[in-house]
This record gives C-alpha cells, sequence and structure tokens, in this order.
C-alpha cells in the first residue's frame, strides 16, 4: 500500500511518551523510524510501567509507543558512535529530540551542527517550557505542565479543587503539534530544498489547547469558574453536563432549555429564560439532576434521541468495547514482539484513501537493527 | 519569513471547532484558508457555541478559532451557488467538511465528485463516529464522544461520578489528527502530484488519544483500572502522582521515589515503604498518609525543600497567576489580532516555532460573507 511519508527516513532521539508518540505517527502514515537510543539503557520508558504490565524486558508502555520502529544503539558519549551517526544523520531527513534545552548542543548535535552536515533536514525538539526563563531547566513532566497551565481549574465540580485530565495531555498534543510542525517543514522543503528547525513545548501545546478559554479570560478579565455541579466546561450554559439516572449516567450536549423541559415534561425548567441559563446554570442543573435520576438512561435516551436533542450514554470500557458503534470502527490490531508475545494494541486514527493503517511490526529491543543499517547505510569505516 | 504552507489554499465548510481548528493551523502555517459559510447563520459556532463574553455580537470563542481565515457565502442547496462554488474547489488545494455521513452524497460533494473536477486535490473529512455503523447520524459533539469512549472514567477520584475533561478535547485532538493528515497528503502530492482522501472520526480519535491506557486493558485481562481514592491525577500511576492540599493551597506530585520523599518532608511513615510494588497496589493509603502530612505546612515551604532535591513537583496556578508568571511571559504566547470594525482582541498563537521565528498574523476572524465578493471576483470574475 502506498503511504504519504514512505521514503523518509526519522532518526528518533526522544524519549518517553511526547516525541515518540510524534515518531509513532510518522511511522503509521509511512516514514521509517529508527530510535537512536543508549546501548544499555535505551529510552528511559522502556522501564516505565503503567498498572505494572510488562512484556520482556521492556514496560508494555514502551512497546504501546514504539511499535513499528527499528533501533539503532549508539553511546553519544563516545567519538567513535557519534561519528557513525553523523554519517546517518547524513542520510535522514527528520531528527526528533525531547531533551531539555542545552543536552544536545553539549554532545555536539545541536541544530547548527547538524544542519551543516545536513542541510536538507528537519531538525524537531519538544522542550518542557521553552528554551529560556526560569522553568527551562525545570522537568518537562505532563502532570507539573497542567499544574502551572490553569488547566486544573477546568475539569470537576467547583468544589473538587484543582483536577488534572486523567491522561497525558501534555505529551499528545505537544507529540502532535511537533509532526504538524514537521510535515509542514517538509513541504516547505520541497519548494526551497532546505529544511528547518521546528520547536514546540509541552507549555505552548497546553496553553494552545486552552485557546478559547485563554482568549475568553483575556477580553473577559473573569476567571473561568467550574459549575457547581454536573461540570463539563466552564464556558458553557445549562443543561451541558453528565446526569446520573435511575442506572447509570446521560450526557446532554447544547441543548435548548424549554425545548428539553417539554420533552422530558419537566416544567420546572421552564422558569428560567434564555438569558438565564448561563447565570443560573448550577440551579438548572440540580434540578434536572433530580429530575433525571428518577428513571433510566435507556427511558431518557428513548425521548431525546428521536427528537434530535443531543445527548449519549456514559459509557465504560467494557460497554464501549460492546458497541456495534465501536466494534464497526476496527481500531484494534495485533502485534507479535520479537519474543513472541502477543499484544492488542490501537491502530493510527487517520484513514488513508478509504482504508485504515495498520502494521503488525513490534517494538525493536535495543539496537536490534545495529547490523542491517549499518550495512545499509555503509556506515562501517572499513 | 516564507511559511511552509504559502500559496495552499483551503477550501473549509466545517463549522464549530473540531475541523475549523484544523483550518486555524492551517492558515497560521501559511495556508489561505476560505470558510464557505451558509446564508443568514453561516457557521453554526457564530450563535451556538458561545461563552457569555462577546465581542461585536459573536462569542469570543468564535473569534479565537476563526481569526486569520476569509468568509464567503454560498447557498450549497442552490444550483446556480453551487455551481460557482465547484470553480473554488477546481483551484484548491484542500477541501475539507466536517457534515455527518451522507451530506456531501446529496450535495454531490463527495470525494468522488470533488476529485473528478481536481484530480489533484486532497479531500479532508472529519465525522463523529465514523462513516458507517450505528452511531453514524449521531451528533458528533465533543462531550458526547467523551462519554462513549470511557474517558470520563479517567479524571477524578474514584468515588466521583464520571467526569469529563473541561475543555473540548474531542474537538481539538481531532482537529490535530485532521492536520495531520492533510499535510501529510500535501507533502505526498508535493512529491508525486497525487491527490488523497484523509477521514477521521471523533471516536478515532478519543480512542487513540487513550492508546495507552487501552492497550493495558486490552493484555492485562480486560480490568479496568479505578481511579485512585484520594488526590487522583492518573488512574495507572503509583503513588505519589497528584495533587495534594497544603495549609494555604495546593501542589502536585509527579513520579517520584516514596522512600526519599518521606526522608525529604520528615514523613516517617513513608520512609519505610521500599517494596515498590506497593507504590502502586497501595497508593491510596500512601496518599492519605502524604496528604495529612503536606497539611501541615504551606506550599512554599514544601516546594523549597522538593525543588531543592530535584523532585518533580509544581506549584498549582490559575490564569491570573500564570499570566503573572515569568516563565509564562517569555514564551510571548498572547497576540492581537484586529477585526473588521476595528476592535482589537487578544488571543493566543500557534504553538509551533519555525526557524526560530513565532507564527503569528493580526487577521482577526471574518465577519459573516466578508470576502465573498473579492472570492467571486477571483474565482467566477
Amino acid at each position: 500500500m502506498d503511504l504519504p511519508l514512505q521514503g523518509l527516513l526519522v532518526l528518533e532521539f526522544s524519549q518517553y511518551l511526547s516525541g515518540p508518540a510524534a515518531g509513532l505517527r510518522l511511522a503509521d502514515l509511512g516514514a521509517r523510524v529508527v530510535k537512536i537510543e543508549h546501548p544499555e539503557k535505551g529510552d528511559a520508558c522502556r522501564k516505565l510501567a503503567i498498572r505494572n504490565t510488562w512484556v520482556d524486558d521492556s514496560s508494555l508502555l514502551f512497546h504501546t509507543i514504539n511499535r513499528n520502529k527499528e533501533s539503532f544503539s549508539s553511546n553519544l558519549k563516545s567519538e567513535e558512535d557519534l561519528s557513525t551517526l553523523f554519517k546517518l544523520i547524513g542520510r535522514a531527513d527528520v531528527i526528533t529530540h525531547n531533551f531539555r534545552p542545552g543536552v544536545m548542543e553539549k554532545l555536539g548535535l545541536g541544530y547548527d551542527k547538524v544542519a551543516a552536515i545536513n542541510p536538507r533536514i528537519i531538525y524537531a525538539s519538544i522542550s518542557g517550557y521553552g528554551k529560556e526563563g526560569p522553568w527551562k531547566n525545570k522537568p518537562g513532566q505532563d502532570l507539573l505542565i497542567q499544574s502551572l497551565s490553569g488547566l486544573l481549574f477546568t475539569s470537576g465540580d467547583q468544589a473538587a479543587g484543582p483536577t488534572p485530565f486523567g491522561l497525558a495531555i501534555a505529551d499528545i498534543l505537544s507529540g502532535s503539534h511537533l509532526v504538524q510542525g514537521i510535515l509542514a517543514a517538509l513541504i516547505k522543503r520541497h519548494k526551497t530544498g532546505r529544511g528547518s528547525l521546528v520547536e514546540v513545548s509541552l507549555m505552548e501545546s497546553v496553553l494552545d489547547l486552552q485557546f478559547e478559554l485563554l482568549t475568553t479570560y483575556f477580553a473577559s478579565g473573569h476567571l473561568p469558574v467550574r459549575s457547581a455541579l454536573a461540570n463539563a466546561h466552564p464556558l458553557l450554559s445549562a443543561p451541558y453536563g453528565i446526569y446520573a439516572t435511575a442506572d447509570g449516567h446521560l450526557a446532554i450536549a447544547m441543548t435548548p432549555l424549554h425545548e428539553l423541559a417539554e420533552i422530558i415534561a419537566c416544567e420546572d425548567l421552564l422558569l428560567f429564560s434564555n438569558d438565564e441559563i448561563f447565570q443560573k446554570r448550577d440551579i438548572i442543573k440540580e434540578i434536572l439532576a433530580k429530575y433525571l435520576s428518577q428513571q433510566s438512561t435507556a427511558f431518557w435516551l428513548g425521548k431525546l434521541l428521536p427528537n434530535d436533542i443531543w445527548c449519549m450514554p456514559v459509557l465504560d470500557w467494557h460497554q464501549m468495547t460492546e458497541e456495534e458503534g465501536y466494534r464497526q470502527l476496527h481500531m484494534e490490531q495485533d502485534i507479535v514482539t520479537g519474543s513472541g508475545d502477543r499484544i492488542k494494541t490501537t491502530r493510527c486514527p487517520i484513514r488513508w484513501n478509504g482504508r485504515i493503517l495498520t502494521s503488525a511490526k513490534p517494538a525493536p529491543g535495543i539496537g536490534e537493527h545495529n547490523a542491517s543499517i549499518k550495512h545499509e547505510f555503509k556506515l562501517t569505516s572499513e | 519569513m516564507t511559511l511552509p504552507l504559502e500559496n495552499i489554499l483551503v477550501i473549509d465548510l466545517s463549522q464549530f471547532l473540531s475541523g475549523p481548528s484544523a483550518s486555524l493551523r492551517l492558515a497560521d502555517l501559511g495556508a489561505e484558508v476560505i470558510k464557505i459559510e451558509k446564508p443568514i447563520t453561516g457557521d453554526i459556532c457564530r450563535e451556538l457555541y458561545v461563552s457569555d463574553c462577546s465581542i461585536d455580537g459573536e462569542s469570543t470563542i468564535f473569534h479565537a478559532i476563526n481569526r486569520n481565515k476569509k468568509s464567503a457565502v454560498y447557498d450549497l442547496k442552490n444550483d446556480e451557488d453551487l455551481e460557482r462554488f465547484r470553480n473554488l474547489l477546481a483551484r484548491a488545494d484542500v477541501m475539507m467538511h466536517n457534515f455527518r455521513p451522507g451530506v456531501m452524497t446529496r450535495l454531490g460533494l463527495t470525494y468522488e465528485h470533488v476529485s473528478a473536477l481536481n484530480p489533484g486535490i486532497v479531500y479532508a473529512e472529519l465525522s463523529g463516529y465514523g462513516q458507517d455503523g450505528p452511531w453514524k447520524d449521531r451528533p458528533g459533539q465533543d462531550l458526547l464522544l467523551q462519554a462513549v469512549t470511557g474517558v470520563t472514567y479517567l479524571t477524578g477520584n474514584k468515588n466521583d461520578p464520571p467526569t469529563p475533561m473541561g475543555v473540548a478535547v474531542a474537538d481539538i485532538l481531532s482537529g490535530t489528527q485532521l492536520t495531520q493528515g492533510i499535510l501529510a497528503a500535501l507533502f505526498q502530492r508535493s512529491m508525486t502530484g497525487k491527490g488523497a482522501l484523509v477521514q477521521l472520526s471523533m471516536m478515532e480519535t478519543m480512542i487513540d488519544f487513550q492508546f495507552e491506557v487501552l492497550t493495558c486493558f486490552f493484555n492485562d485481562g480486560r480490568q479496568t483500572q479505578p481511579r485512585s481514592e484520594n488526590n487522583g491525577a492518573h488512574a495507572y500511576i503509583a503513588a505519589p502522582y497528584g495533587v495534594y492540599r497544603t495549609m494555604d493551597g495546593y501542589l502536585s506530585l509527579a513520579m517520584g521515589d516514596i522512600v526519599r520523599l518521606g526522608q525529604l518532608l520528615q514523613c516517617s511513615p513513608l520512609t519505610d515503604m521500599s517494596d515498590k510494588s506497593k507504590w502502586f497496589s497501595e497508593r491510596d493509603a500512601i496518599k492519605e498518609i502524604l496528604q495529612a502530612h503536606l497539611l501541615t505546612q504551606k506550599t512554599a515551604f514544601w516546594l523549597e525543600i522538593l525543588e531543592g532535591a530535584d523532585i518533580w513537583c509544581s506549584e498549582i496556578l490559575d490564569y491570573e497567576q500564570l499570566r503573572k508568571h515569568e516563565g509564562y511571559d517569555i514564551l510571548k504566547m498572547e497576540q492581537e489580532v484586529v477585526i473588521g470594525s476595528g476592535k482589537a482582541l487578544t488571543t493566543t498563537r500557534c504553538p509551533i516555532r519555525i526557524d526560530g521565528e513565532l507564527l503569528i498574523s493580526a487577521k482577526g476572524a471574518p465577519s459573516l460573507g466578508e470576502h465573498t465578493r473579492d472570492i467571486e471576483k477571483r474565482f467566477n470574475g
């Protein structure tokens, strides 16, 4: 199958999630991604497990993020290894790294040095907080970035205290932004023949995520306020939120309040005018919450869906994976690791010319592809 | 500076946030983006998705999403308008939409139709739940996608109700994925001249967003992992990972060594916890001990000890505190845009830097049909 990024060589100096997530997307879109790893330690993510799940010497987490890649081990502090690596850099289209500012420069792998060897290269970096300023040496870790960016005051009900997103949103978003920058730079290279430096930071990515809230704050001067109950988005009025029913939960999005009141026959909601749905959202939500708790989710969906009210049931993964709406997407794919273990994971979400993008290629062992890469690119000095 | 997507023409029929956030990124990277809007009401975002803060009658949200774009009004249900619109498509590089499945078939604007007109076009289509299946006609709205994909069981604490992420994360992530697909297709086109069909759904995006934890679920006996009883931040990560109350506020702690933390904070019950596997299996108890201890001093007191020892920790800022911080200032994330009426508006910029430069643009969001005449002259003149 022809993939859009076929023929591109990406060298991934990145570790953990942010940069490697970018590498995974580039790989699924057809690029050849080679992880450059320390000969003994490798990507630090190999030793980082979630829920204590391991596949072989490496965590399941590492296998999830690094499938569909190769590994070339190199001790960046050895001059010999470095000179071999420079030959490979000469043949590469893209480099990614997510070291703290100054580390690549110290290793002799800063942008100027690399661009001098290969002027066509796209050199892409992710930092925590940018290259300057008081935070530049602070660890670029997802929860810390969320904490500093104001994001902890968007989720959860007002009384809940600061509430982080329960996933590594900063890592994942900055990885996506890096991919965008790399692809745009590749398009530009085709016109100009020259490479580019592409930089993103976890902090800028999470600020960008909040662009609607921040723009509203800049204009109004008022901090966003989470609703007292059923909070789902601090800027939105009632009924927007999740409500308990007699047997589960129901999500209701933007909906004209009076229309909703009539469909579910909840007269108390008619007491509020359209001008009050933001100011009085807590009272409205309280009335609605009480009312919806009397019947089952299916009961309410039966009333609301035929009337085109924007609502859905709230599902956990057991429920979701049972749904035909999930199955027909074919989001799952199987991978067999080098040691013969079978792993089930998700695929790239993008469809290409009507087809889904899957790849059975597992995550590599440290240095697994040294010999083949050295041979192919004639990297040995003899 | 020459922007990477200069001379790329994007025809954007999408509405609301998901698609328009993708075209905003393309615009900031240098593309010319023309919003195609229906007469009278335009993009549904102009009236439906609003904050209680407006500028020139339109909400700050609309302005934030649609700056740096043009607007042309075409009634695609009117044959004459449709014919004129097709002349735009004939010369476009990208067409994108986020209508429900079937709408483009009725309008005669599917990929088959459009690529017959312009074989090199990159056609990008974003749906809520995919093009097929039982949910294809359901509204592809952010909160609803969070609701059906299990993500609401990841934020908050164990006994909290399902808790959505308080930013339109399904829309925004779908926009970033769509942008990746479009850019990959434009890259391939620059090499081969071939156009492409790029499709994505918000549902696939939200499943991808959870790829690490879902993979854990698939391979670990399909067990779900409850959120922490207390101080929750990530259901799958061991103590101390979480947010803690102090005497005068809050602080957050990322991954760290419990024993060392106990020593540094002089919290003796933690100094014996040398069995690392218990940092996960007994995280609720560890967090409770830690929480009780952290309540005895102020945030600044703890941070001085922890930061000095290179422990991964942080104070917690709201927008007001953030905006006064030098670390924020130095990023220069804010930019001013000017809208048609001459009013200025402060918003954020594109998060990507290219060749060390910020990508900024002073162009504000267009009023409905602001550029129809210019565009008609250019493509149908």
